[in-house]
């Protein structure tokens, strides 16, 4: 076995993975939240269809999706050879559990807020990501130029309630997730200093508010304003 | 103080097992919880049954020995080893639980008792040096800052019992390795075999069946010693530069 897989198969080499993969995530949601803030934008979507286009046309966009599509499934891999690892390390489970006393319920069931923030991707990227790149969507021209209307298929989107309300939900899940997953990506990249870490810390908690709460309000918005 | 034990009460590492309810009565609440557990076992003795088989030796808090899951807490209520946990912790009337620790790597060898040889093996894959360091140095003699030597002397508070692993959702052993694998990295004795030592004793606690780490805290929260979460990131550094930069290809 070479030395690098013999890293990558250790648990510390898998929760490395783990870490990486979930810090792009977290870049990716960054730029995912800011460029969505378009649709606050009053224009008839004309800045946000610009925007959809150039994200599925520019080459350094296209090299970094991928690298985004890597890193979920790699990060979903990873963390089911990880459970059941885990899973395995304690056959017998207690009768009386105290872990409530000892650590947060987000650190305990990440595995579990992941499948449901997965199974919201599956469909969210079919809503979205699939209709944009394949489906039979109406189109705009600007300046003489044709687009494709995605921002007529956000609106269409949101005006029903039941979607609404499931995107603020999975918002929610999103939030607890990174409330463990932010912090915890850096104490496993070894990064736990007493000069740091509170920086560290407080920007997760921030990120973990901020960031879902912008993106469970695109479909608000919408709802209330089309 | 009447209490009620439910304790798990298994007769070898084969035998499935199972809880078994004792009251027990006069119990004072100066008693350490070991103490009371004597109690119990004089009276099964004397009632001609199997007394209920525990871990204990210096009942001083340091040598680590003593263990038992008591309603879900390792070492019980408060951050102490179970030896210096008293039954003032408890109220009158009260119910209590105990169970062994529950890890693959720690079989059951009966009752309470499990055995915790995978932590000896991983100190044996690593967990050492050398080198002849000699006799007691002289103050000052090994160049070494107070804040370095601090650290040091914090991870070596680590008494090997094993409530981390207890405590974590995933039975990790990673606060033990990484308390043991700090301890001599930080010090000018243990540079020799640092890179070395890091990797077999990484690859030992994973061979041993041991979890990953999902950094909870639960250990840190439940560690009698107090051994801090800055260990497994430190540990974690010494891993992925060890494994960047050794000799062991």
């Amino acid at each position: 076995m070479s030395w690098v897989t013999k890293t990558l198969k250790s648990t510390l080499g898998r929760k490395l993975i783990m870490a990486l993969t979930g810090l792009f995530l977290i870049l990716f949601l960054t730029g995912h939240v800011a460029g969505n803030l378009q649709l606050f934008y009053n224009d008839g979507g004309e800045a946000f269809n610009i925007y959809a286009k150039f994200m599925t046309t520019n080459p350094v966009v296209k090299i970094l999706s991928y690298l985004t599509y890597l890193s979920v499934i790699g990060h979903v891999i990873y963390s089911i050879g990880l459970s059941r690892l885990n899973q395995a390390a304690r056959p017998v489970g207690y009768a009386v559990s105290g872990s409530s006393t000892n650590s947060s319920a987000a650190s305990r069931n990440m595995g579990i807020l992941g499948t449901i923030i997965l199974l919201f991707l599956v469909g969210h990227m079919y809503s979205f990501w699939y209709q944009m790149h394949w489906g039979a969507i109406p189109t705009v021209t600007y300046e003489g130029e044709t687009y494709k209307d995605l921002y007529s298929v956000v609106q269409i989107a949101f005006q029903q309630t039941w979607m609404v309300v499931l995107y603020v939900i999975a918002m929610g899940f999103l939030a607890f997730h990174l409330s463990h997953g932010f912090a915890s990506a850096f104490q496993t990249l070894g990064w736990n200093h007493a000069k740091y870490s509170p920086a560290i810390r407080a920007v997760g908690l921030v990120y973990c508010i901020v960031v879902p709460i912008l993106f469970a309000a695109m479909p608000v918005y919408i709802y209330f304003n089309s | 103080m009447k209490l009620t034990l439910k304790i798990w009460r298994q007769k070898n590492a084969s035998d499935k097992g199972g809880f078994a309810t004792y009251p027990v009565d006069h119990v004072s609440k100066d008693m350490s919880f070991l103490e009371m557990l004597d109690v119990l076992n004089e009276e099964l003795t004397e009632k001609g049954e199997d007394p209920v088989h525990f871990d204990h030796d210096c009942r001083e808090g340091i040598c680590g020995t003593c263990s038992l899951v008591i309603n879900g807490k390792p070492h019980g209520p408060l951050q102490t080893t179970t030896c210096q946990l008293h039954m003032r912790s408890f109220e009158d009337g009260q119910s209590i639980t105990i169970e062994p620790w529950r890890a693959k790597a720690f079989p059951v060898v009966k009752d309470l008792v499990v055995d915790r040889y995978a932590f000896d093996r991983i100190i044996q894959a690593g967990g050492y040096v050398n080198i002849n360091t000699g006799g007691v140095p002289d103050a000052n003699e090994i160049p070494i800052p107070k804040t370095i030597a601090d650290l040091a002397m914090d991870a070596a508070q680590c008494i090997g019992c094993g409530a981390c692993v207890a405590a974590c959702k995933n039975a990790s052993a990673m606060l033990f390795t990484s308390a043991k694998v700090s301890q001599l990295a930080l010090l000018p004795q243990g540079q020799v075999e640092r890179k070395t030592r890091v990797e077999k004793m990484v690859a030992q606690m994973d061979a041993e069946g041991f979890g990953a780490c999902t950094n909870t805290g639960a250990c840190e929260a439940e560690c009698p010693k107090g051994i801090s979460l800055t260990n497994i990131a430190r540990m974690n550094r010494e891993y992925f530069s060890a494994s960047l930069t050794s000799e062991n290809v």
